[in-house]
Parts: C-alpha cells; structure tokens; sequence
C-alpha cells in the first residue's frame, strides 16, 4: 500500500502523521503543493496516469484553495482522500457548514446572511448587541469580530466592504455566546467516534489555541460525543475538529467543524495517541 | 546538527531527523524558520500567513 501525503510545510502535526506512518512500514510519499501540478485530462482518461498516485492520500495543506482543487481533482479520478472533497468544501466555508449543521438537526448558534452594509446592521439589530462577524472563509480566527455596539457594527462593516474579495462583503453573522467559564470545547472525531476533547480556556473571547487559549482534557461524555458525531456526519465525516459551545443552560452548540484539524496541544492532555488514530482510520479507507 | 538563524544569526539546534519543509523556531529572536535544504541545512524565514490558510 503507498500513502500519500498533500501538505505545505512540515510542522507538528505532519511530522507526527508521517513517523506514524514510517513506524507502520507504510510506503510513504509527500506531495508538495508548492511543487505538484496535474494534468487534469490525463487523470480522468488515463488509468495508467492514476495508478501512479498512492492508494490514498490524507489532506494536510495550509491552503484551503489548493486542498479544494486538489481533492476534486483527485476524488474525481477515484482516488481516496481523508478527507474527501465534500467534506472540505463544506468545513471550508462557514455559510456551508452552517447549512449542513441545521439540514441535519445539529445545534448550533443562530446566524443571519447578508450581502449589505445596510441589511447587514439590521440584521444584527434584529439579533441585538453583541454579535460576531466572521468571513465565511478563514481560519485561526482571522478577520473574526465581536460586535458591541452600532457604531462599532457600522465601521466593521465598512472595512469589510472595502477589503476586496468580494467574500468579505458576503456578511456572516452568529449570535455571541456567552461561554461560561471563558472556556470552549475542541473534540475530535475520527471515524464514527469522537476519540477526545479539550477544554480551551482564555481570558480573551476568542479561545483557540493557536491564539493563546490553554488546552486541558474534557471528559467525553454521552451528550457530547452524539453532538460531535452528529454534526461530523452531517458535513459528511471522516476525520475533523468540532468546535463547541456550552451555554450557561448546559446545552451544548457546534460552533464550526475543521476537516484539517491540528492536534499538537491535545495528545499529552488527553492520553489520547491522536496521530495513531487518524493514521488507523487513513489506512482503512484501502484496507 | 546545527543551522544558522537567517534573521539574528544565532545558532539552532536541529534534530537528528530533521525534514525538509519542517518548521522550527529560532530560539534566540523567536522568528519563525523553514527548512529548505538538508543537505547542507539551510533556514529561511518561514512565509507569512496567507488569507486561505488555517485548519
């Protein structure tokens, strides 16, 4: 069996898939998407050209636009990826992810669409004060903000409008959570199991880790591996990160589902071997 | 195995199995380094984030 690997850098969470995979004896490739290009006829019409690609290939680019161009290119000539180009596409687009979470029955914050400066405000209006804006595309929460008050909403929303991709204009707004104990919830779900969780703690509204939150173990209890796993089937499984909230009722609501998750922070706080989970459930999909 | 910071020129220590492509922090100015050559190791400054990056 040969796996392949897409990615851009080489940081922890690679580096941890890849001696995974070495330790295994797996054949193992890296494909560079500063360096890769394909030839998008040949793969569909040549059965030679697609057998010169592993058996299958996990997903671990920087780049949400390569990682979508790459899994349709390469799902449409039958090649398996973890994970899957649907899967991507929707955990890649927050509007996407949403619609999924809600056609599916998953709880989730309430969110409002618009496509003006002046629909946007009322919307958020109709919502009351504080809200969040978000892009609908991004991560490591770039360009997300809280919302207190009008005047703040009328100048976050002219910066918007002026930034140039027109998805800055598209206006995704989320109702604010209040998280009780400044903490929220990361899971990980690989498969049909939600395999572990932290608790991300932060003085500040925004808890991931990557801006500072600190990671300790959350117990996984009943309630909250059905929503994980129910809102990881929704955008159509594989391996991801959920992102929950807690309300001060105890209820618990996804937030946002990550389909290139990283774990670096998770594996000594939870005991859990993350790396060797995920590189079992890659090794199935061939098996 | 060691490598010279690009940014202050201070000396890094590299692992034994250092790959092409990892990222390692500088441990002096804190700059953020890529390894793009292994033989010999050579660091740059890793490239800033760019707006479609994330998990």
């Amino acid at each position: 069996m040969r796996v392949g690997m897409l990615c851009s850098r080489i940081r922890v969470e690679e580096k941890l898939l890849i001696n995974e995979f070495e330790r295994r004896n797996v054949q193992f490739e890296r494909i560079d998407d500063d360096q890769t290009w394909f030839d998008l006829n040949a793969l569909q019409a040549n059965r030679q050209v697609r057998e010169q690609f592993p058996d299958v290939i996990i997903e671990r680019s920087l780049h949400h636009g390569r990682a979508l161009y790459t899994l349709k290119t390469l799902n449409d000539a039958g090649i398996p990826t973890v994970n899957n180009y649907a899967v991507a596409l929707t955990c890649g687009d927050k509007f996407l992810t949403t619609q999924a979470l809600l056609r599916n029955g998953v709880p989730s914050p309430r969110c409002l669409l618009a496509y003006t400066q002046e629909s946007a405000l009322e919307a958020i209006e109709s919502l009351g004060y504080p809200v969040v804006l978000k892009p609908v595309i991004g991560s490591w929460g770039r360009l997300v903000s809280k919302i207190n008050d009008r005047e703040a909403a009328e100048a976050v929303l002219e910066h918007r409008d002026t930034l140039g991709n027109y998805q800055h204009a598209i206006f995704y707004i989320q109702e604010y959570v209040n998280k009780p104990g400044g903490r929220d919830i990361r899971a990980f779900v690989v498969g049909d199991e939600c395999i572990a969780a932290i608790y991300r703690t932060s003085g500040h509204w925004i808890t991931n880790t990557a801006r500072g939150g600190e990671a300790s173990n959350c117990p996984i209890t009943p309630g909250l591996a059905d929503i994980c796993i129910g809102a990881a089937n929704a955008v159509g499984g594989g391996v991801v990160a959920i992102d929950v909230f807690e309300t001060a009722e105890g209820r618990y609501l996804v937030n946002e589902v990550n389909y290139t998750m990283e774990f670096r922070n998770s594996i000594s706080t939870t005991g859990v071997n993350i790396p060797e989970r995920i590189v079992d459930y890659v090794l199935a999909q061939v098996q | 195995m060691s490598a010279q910071c690009p940014e202050c020129e201070g000396t890094i220590a590299l692992a034994a199995d250092i790959l092409d492509g990892e990222i390692v922090p500088c441990p002096d100015c804190g700059a953020e380094l890529e390894v793009v050559s292994l033989n010999p190791v050579v660091l740059e400054l890793a490239p800033e984030v760019e707006e479609d990056w994330g998990e």
